[in-house]
């Protein structure tokens, strides 16, 4: 029971990102695999802050009254890399949108399995 | 196809749950990752920076570098979508 | 069937709004030291005021105010102020992209000196991002026709 109440968050995750892996692989249309791409790395996002709190802490910015003592305010460091990482995210999906409407175009199908096909003709 | 995409995010996702039961819990100040390098940027942040935000501070001046490369990434993807899609009819 | 004056009400109201969005921002980026904020937050919400314009108009009345040349050349002008500082500190003397130096040619001491180095860096990354939003969505939603119009 105490396992559970100190480690359900982490099979929260897990299941966020197991939902966006299946999708990546089993769909066959090319937008609901950047869709699951997407999910995956928002999972991963929440898994990244959630290691980053302290019971009774709050946010990173140095208040007059608390003075500076790391145990009053939350771990700055993973936030960070989070910000660096949601912009890389973002370029991502705008990139690969670009790819898709050129795929489009040329080959007048997302499917993947068709496009497999035509391009090995 | 689908039977085989759905044994293998089975296999991985209890290859995760079975790792977690080592994680630290949720909220321990003990953890390694809030034990090592990031007290000294929450108590040394105001006296060498005079900026009370911690984020910024750690984002703009203690790892100014990483900052740098993520704005050359954002940049370079701007590039590349005018390249693939912008055209130009001349007639 | 929708007639010219049903978007009235939608026309007006992001007319009116798009100022005080443009003002938020800047407010975002200037007080990325003392509150949550910064130059990627400040940067997405300047972006974002311009799609607003596009969804309520249409793509001709946007880009009359923020032509393509501009937009690309503020793109590259957010990267050049982000290195240019880095520079000026190895032109005077310290390592690369170390403000502390800065307090030779500024009025003020070391440590303050640090601080106004990280706000000129924001400056940078505020306009680099703003301009890529705007552009990569242009491009997305015209498939890069601009004379077209939109949903391609």
């Amino acid at each position: 029971m105490e396992l559970i109440i100190g480690k359900y968050n982490y099979w929260v995750y897990i299941v966020l990102m197991m939902i966006g892996f299946y999708a990546m692989i089993a769909k066959r249309n090319l937008v609901k695999k950047l869709v699951g791409m997407n999910i995956f790395q928002t999972a991963i996002f929440l898994f990244f802050i959630e290691g980053a709190t302290k019971l009774e802490a709050t946010v990173p910015v140095i208040d007059p009254q608390l003075g500076a003592d790391p145990t009053k305010y939350i771990n700055p460091l993973p936030h960070v890399l989070i910000l660096t990482g949601i912009v890389v995210a973002l370029s991502l999906t705008g990139v690969a949108l670009a790819f898709l409407i050129n795929i489009r175009r040329t080959y007048h199908s997302l499917n993947e399995k068709f496009i497999m096909k035509e391009m090995s003709k | 196809m689908k039977l085989f995409a759905l044994i293998a995010v089975i296999i991985t996702g209890a290859a995760l749950i079975y790792s977690t039961f080592q994680m630290p819990d949720w909220g321990d100040a003990g953890s390694p990752a809030n034990a090592h390098v990031s007290p000294r940027y929450i108590e040394k942040s105001i006296e060498e920076t005079a900026t009370p935000n911690i984020v910024t501070a750690v984002l703009a001046d203690y790892r100014g570098y990483d900052t740098l490369g993520e704005t050359t990434v954002i940049f370079t993807a701007g590039i590349v979508c005018i390249m693939l899609l912008r055209s130009i009819k001349n007639d | 069937m929708i007639k010219d004056f049903d978007n009235i009400i939608i026309k007006t109201v992001c007319r009116i709004l798009t100022p005080f969005l443009q003002i938020f921002a800047l407010y975002v980026i200037a007080h990325g030291h003392y509150s949550p904020g910064g130059g990627f937050q400040g940067g997405c919400i300047l972006g974002a005021s311009f799609i607003l314009l596009v969804i309520a108009y249409d793509i001709n009345a946007v880009k009359k105010r923020m032509t393509e040349k501009l937009n690309t050349a503020l793109c590259s002008l957010g990267v050049i102020i982000y290195a240019g500082i880095g520079l000026i500190c190895l032109i005077l003397g310290a390592n690369y992209l170390d403000y502390g130096i800065l307090h030779r040619i500024l009025p003020v001491d070391p440590v303050k000196a640090r601080a106004m180095g990280t706000l000129g860096i924001e400056i940078g990354v505020g306009l680099t991002v703003m301009s890529v939003m705007v552009s990569i969505f242009l491009n997305i939603a015209t498939g890069g026709k601009h004379e077209e119009g939109e949903a391609e």
